[in-house]
This record gives structure tokens, C-alpha cells and sequence, in this order.
């Protein structure tokens, strides 16, 4: 029994591997104090994002406070569903029909700036591209074979992949993903959409750790704190030593 | 004032407070000539205190369940009052008492202090370390995040190759097939209530032990052996108030260390809170890397260097010997030091060279076990691994043969 569970785990394990490999990633300058910005992207997380992931650890009424949003304004625009206002942003959709229609259930997005970093978000919900041998038409060039769609498509339009050929040691050539190009235009464009999953990358990195401002404010006042203290200890040790030569 | 005084005398006639206040504070003579490298005992008991009481404030909101551990340290980080503040200096806490440790055990080495007469205090000091370990293994395992689990994972494994038993070793730790709600409950109440009892018996073991034989110094001369008319030894000065009014200075700027990462980088580029481990447990899911936390990596890559079998034994559990020698060689360091001299300001060009390629080999091997293993770096680990043993295992000849410079009769400063 535990052979064959043990067995299994190896069998199965390089398929849930995180993909990531060295591809290169495009810098995301965020600012966590920057209101406007984390509205929007907290607009087009409820909009497009939550239909599938939840941000299950993340409460209506903090992000209504931290976000400077007025509750009457987060209960009319974000919910939908007749959540109460102190309640965490979950979803409908159970893990296991989650499994059943994209093959994993979509993870909880609460954390995962944490886990993948905000550069990493911002190269990945940028670099969706037609590939019809995927279940939903597309591929993604941080994350290969991914199992979710390219739900910001109407805002991009559709990219195609731009290859070129590298020729190896032993001479063979190979097709290899160089990057993407528009296709088919969107709603919005480049420099706009941009915008829009840098601002939504910016809310995710506000879920991932929604106290990083007052932590970094309170530092700046015990650095000062202990910088006085400082003083006053060295002072005082310095009198009781003068005798001890 | 005559009130206290008469409390004073009411509560010594009952108990020998005004004794061990003298005995250990304020007339425990210690060498008045401690430098940079002393803070870090006294910083080594605040880091546990700070440990304990930060440690007992998540527990009240922490629950020990496979479905629940992971979201109740997520509602410690957003819905606890100051509860990000709690767990950001319990985690940073973690990595600061093996910092302060690793420069306290290096004081020891640079300084002689596990010499003569104080081999007992050194071992101690190194079950202290032991149980740190112990304490550090199971507490990582309970925020139940995807390090967390196959970290344990992997070094729970590592009890299955040993022959024979290895097995049922590994199911007996586990109480289960694999890492479960049976293996987090356990690490749980190890971590909580058995391994800080006897970290905290060790430390005041340590104390005593320490209080006992009087403390070394950097030129590692006894004080003792120059006493005056009243029995004071005359390099000597009262622990109480001249060193701790110079460890409130060593306090405050390891504050200001320990702070600067708790407000500005709680997760320590990485290392002090890694990134998987802000993702869930999940058994289906292996990571693509996994390490442990930076202050096992040194062991864990002396564990990947041995890459051969020896005819049954496999390279696995002949790692597993070599990691757990490269820990209990360190008890036998009093023993294996024949220098005439204890510090290292006395020895001679042989006994630097060796304590320089220690201290360089252990920092290579530390950034190895954090990288995945390569033919190249396989192979550095590989004589990262032989000079940090050939330290200890030539130690009794190179110790014998340096050249040692006349040590003072009394302290230099």
C-alpha cells in the first residue's frame, strides 16, 4: 500500500510541477499607496477574475477601509451574489467542479503574489497567445500549457506567437518562442491594457499582504525609537564604564 | 525604603533570592575584557524569551488541523489585533536565534571556550543547539504551507534509509503513510510544550554551568588564577552593572538588526519565509525546488555530496551518517583541540588557516544545500564537505604542531 502511494506520488508529481523556467520576465512598478490604482484593479478582479478564483482569506469590508472605498460604493459595485459586507471574497464554484472543466481547480489568488512575485503576474496575464492545440485556444508563454483561458481577451485582442529558429550543438534546428505579437485587436490598447493588469497586479500584491503600509510606517517610528534609545544606552554604559581600564 | 528592606530580609529567610542575585548577577566576576563576540549569549536568551511570548500569542489563534492550519496563520496575518506583528517576529525570530547561535558558537571556537575546564558547559551548549534544531524542524511545519510539508517530507524520508528499521522509523514519526493532520498534530504539541521544556532546562543548565567554571575571554586566560586579598579576581568586574548595561547597548542595536528585517523585509529575500510556502499544503503538488531553511542547508548539502553506494549501504543513508556526523563531531571538539593555548590571538598560522577554511567551507555548503544540485556544484559540496570534517578530524594534529605565541598573565584588553 504504501509502495504503490508512494510509487504513484512520483509518477504524478512532474505533472503538477510549478512551470516557470528561466523565461524572462517584464519588470511591474507597483505602489501599494496608490488608491486609484488598487480600486481599478480590484474592479477588474471582481470583474474577471472571480468568476473562478476566490481570494478567500481577503475580507469586503477591509478592502472597503484599506482601499478607501465607501461600503455602500464596494456593496453596489464589487458584490453581487448578497454577501455581507464583513464576509471573505469567496466563490461559488467548489474545487471539484473547478477540476472537472479546467483539469485543476483554480487556485485561491488571496497569496499568490506572494507566491509568484507581482513580475511574474504581470508577464503572465500579458503573454497569452493563440494556440489551437490548447483545450481554450491558448497557451502562455511564462506558463506553459496552463489551464486557464485568456479571460482579459476582449480587453488585449488576440497574440500569436512569434518563433525563431535556433540551431543546436549538433547542428538540428529548432522553433523556439521568441515572444508575442497582436493579431487581432481589443478593446484597449497595449498601453492601456498595460495599465489595467498593473493595476491589477498591484491589488493582488495588496491581498497578498494587506498591512505592508502600516507595517513600513510603524518600522520607520521603532527605527527611530531605537536609534534615541541608542544613545541614551550608550551614554550610560559608557558612564559606568569610564572607571574600568 | 525600610519596608522593602524588611521584605527583603522576610522573603531571604525563606528563599535565597539575595544569594543568586550576587551569585550571578552582581558578584559573578567576569573577565573585564569582552568584546564584540560576547553580546551574542545574552542575545541568544532574548531571542528565546522573545520566541516563548511571541510563541504563546499564536497559539491562541493557531489551530494544529491539516483543514485549518494554513487560513488560521492567514487570519493571524489580516484579522488578529497586531497579529502580522506577532508572526512577522516569530518568524524573523526563528532565523535570528540560528544567527545569533551560529556567531555564539563561533565565539566559542575562536576564543577556546570549549576548552578545559568548560567541556561540560560546550556540551550543553551544543544539546541547546540540538533541541533548536528539533524545535525549528517541527515549528516549520505548521503553517502547513507547501515547503512546510514537503520539507518534512524530504527529511522525514531521510529516516526510511537507514537499514532494517528505516521504514517503520519514518511511519512511527509520521503516524501515517504520508505527512498528515496525525504528523501536524504531533509536530504541534512537540513544538509548544516539549522541545521549549527542555530548551529552557538546557538554557539555565547552561547557566549554571557557565557561572560555575566563570566565563573565558578573548585572550582565554583564567581570571581566576589572579585574585586579590578579598578573593575578587582582580581582571574581573561585576556582571551586574557593568555588562548589563553594556548588553542593553547590544540589545538595542540587534533591535535595530532584528526590526529592520521584521518591518522592511519579514521575508527575508526569500529565505526567512520562502515564497511556496504562501501556498497551501498540497501532497499532489511537489514543488520544483525544494530546500530547507537557509540554517540547515550547510547539513543538507553535506547529505547530497555523498553520491555512492558502499556495497549494501546506500549513498542515501551513508549522506544521512555523514549529516548526522557533521552535527556530533562538534561535541567532541574539546577533546580533539590539543592546543597548549586557548585563543586563537596565541595560535599560530596553522590553527587560522584551518578555522578560516571552516568558516568558508560551512558558508559555501549553506548556499549549496539552497541551490538544486548540479555536477558542479555536487562537486563542491563534495570538498566543502571533506575540508569541514578534515577541521575536526585533523584538529589533533595540526593543534599539536602550530606554533604558539607566550600567553600574558593577565588580560590584555
Amino acid at each position: 500500500m504504501k509502495k504503490q502511494l508512494i510509487a504513484f506520488l512520483l509518477l504524478v508529481a512532474p505533472a503538477f510541477v510549478f512551470a516557470s523556467g528561466n523565461v524572462h520576465l517584464d519588470k511591474v512598478d507597483i505602489d501599494p499607496a496608490n488608491q486609484e490604482s488598487l480600486q481599478r484593479g480590484a474592479r477588474t478582479f471582481v470583474n474577471y477574475c472571480m468568476g473562478c478564483h476566490s481570494a478567500q482569506y481577503q475580507r469586503y469590508n477591509r478592502l472597503a477601509r484599506d482601499l478607501g472605498i465607501e461600503d455602500q460604493d464596494v456593496m453596489d459595485n464589487l458584490m453581487f451574489t448578497g454577501e455581507k459586507l464583513g464576509d471573505q471574497m469567496t466563490i461559488s464554484m467548489t474545487p471539484e467542479m473547478g477540476k472537472k472543466w479546467f483539469g485543476a481547480p483554480p487556485p485561491d489568488l488571496t497569496l499568490v503574489a506572494r507566491v509568484r512575485g507581482t513580475d511574474w503576474l504581470y508577464t503572465y496575464l500579458r503573454t497569452f497567445y493563440k494556440d489551437d492545440t490548447r483545450p481554450f485556444g491558448v497557451n502562455n508563454m511564462v506558463f506553459d500549457k496552463v489551464g486557464m483561458p485568456n479571460v482579459l481577451w476582449q480587453l488585449q485582442g488576440m497574440q500569436k506567437p512569434v518563433y525563431k529558429t535556433v540551431t543546436d550543438d549538433e547542428g538540428h534546428e529548432h522553433q523556439v518562442l521568441e515572444g508575442v505579437e497582436i493579431e487581432q485587436a481589443g478593446s484597449q490598447t497595449p498601453a492601456e491594457f498595460d495599465r489595467t493588469v498593473r493595476d491589477l497586479v498591484n491589488f493582488l500584491a495588496y491581498m497578498g499582504e494587506p498591512v505592508k503600509l502600516e507595517r513600513q510606517s510603524l518600522g520607520i517610528k521603532v527605527m527611530l525609537f531605537l536609534f534615541v534609545f541608542f544613545i541614551i544606552a550608550y551614554l550610560l554604559k559608557k558612564e559606568y564604564w569610564k572607571d574600568i581600564h | 525604603m525600610g519596608m522593602l528592606i524588611k521584605s527583603r530580609d522576610w522573603i531571604d529567610a525563606r528563599f535565597p533570592l539575595t544569594k543568586m542575585w550576587e551569585e550571578h548577577l552582581s558578584k559573578y566576576y567576569a573577565p573585564k575584557n569582552f568584546n564584540f563576540w560576547y553580546f551574542f549569549g545574552s542575545l541568544a536568551l532574548l531571542v528565546l524569551v522573545l520566541q516563548i511570548v511571541t510563541g504563546i500569542f499564536l497559539t491562541m489563534n493557531y489551530k494544529p488541523d491539516a483543514t485549518l492550519a494554513f487560513g488560521s496563520v492567514e487570519y493571524i496575518m489580516r484579522d488578529v489585533e497586531w497579529g502580522w506583528l506577532i508572526r512577522y517576529m516569530h518568524s524573523t525570530g526563528a532565523s535570528a536565534f540560528f544567527i545569533v547561535v551560529y556567531l555564539h558558537m563561533f565565539r566559542a571556537l575562536l576564543y577556546g571556550s570549549y576548552k578545559g575546564p568548560r567541556e561540560l558547559l560546550w556540551i550543553f551548549g551544543m544539546m541547546i543547539y540540538l533541541a533548536l534544531m528539533a524545535e525549528a524542524f517541527f515549528g516549520y511545519l505548521l503553517p502547513w504551507g507547501q515547503m512546510s510539508y514537503w520539507g518534512a517530507q524530504v527529511i522525514i524520508s531521510l529516516f526510511g534509509a537507514i537499514p532494517v528499521i528505516g521504514d517503520d522509523l519514518s511511519l512511527w514519526i509520521r503516524g501515517d503513510f504520508v505527512i498528515s493532520d496525525v504528523t501536524l498534530n504531533r509536530f504541534f504539541a512537540l513544538h509548544v510544550i516539549a522541545v521549549p521544556f527542555v530548551l529552557a532546562i538546557l538554557v539555565v543548565v547552561h547557566i549554571l554551568a557557565l557561572h560555575e567554571v566563570g566565563s573565558n575571554n578573548p585572550d582565554g586566560i583564567e581570571i581566576k588564577k589572579n585574585k586579590d586579598e578579598n578573593g575578587i579576581p582582580k581582571d574581573g568586574i561585576p556582571f551586574h552593572p557593568y555588562y548589563s548595561v553594556k548588553d542593553i547597548v547590544g540589545v538595542v542595536v540587534f533591535l535595530m538588526f532584528f526590526s529592520f528585517v521584521m518591518f522592511f523585509v519579514p521575508e527575508g529575500g526569500g529565505y526567512f519565509l520562502e515564497a511556496p510556502n504562501f501556498e497551501p499544503a498540497n501532497p499532489l503538488k511537489t514543488p520544483e525546488h525544494i530546500a530547507p531553511v537557509w540554517y540547515f542547508t550547510p547539513y543538507y548539502a553535506m547529505l547530497r555530496a555523498v553520491t555512492i553506494d558502499i556495497g549494501p549501504l546506500s549513498a542515501k543513508f551513508l549522506g544521512v551518517i555523514v549529516m548526522g556526523a557533521a552535527v556530533v563531531i562538534l561535541f567532541f571538539l574539546p577533546w580533539l583541540d590539543r592546543s597548549p593555548v586557548k585563543s586563537i590571538r596565541y595560535r599560530g598560522p596553522l590553527c587560522k588557516i584551518m578555522l578560516a577554511l571552516f568558516v568558508v567551507s560551512f558558508f559555501v555548503l549553506g548556499w549549496l544545500g539552497t541551490q538544486a544540485p548540479t555536477d558542479v556544484k555536487t562537486m563542491m559540496a563534495q570538498v566543502g564537505t571533506i575540508v569541514y570534517f578534515a577541521f575536526f578530524l585533523l584538529m589533533p594534529i595540526y593543534t599539536k604542531i602550530d606554533s604558539t605565541k607566550p600567553v600574558p598573565d593577565r588580560i590584555t584588553g
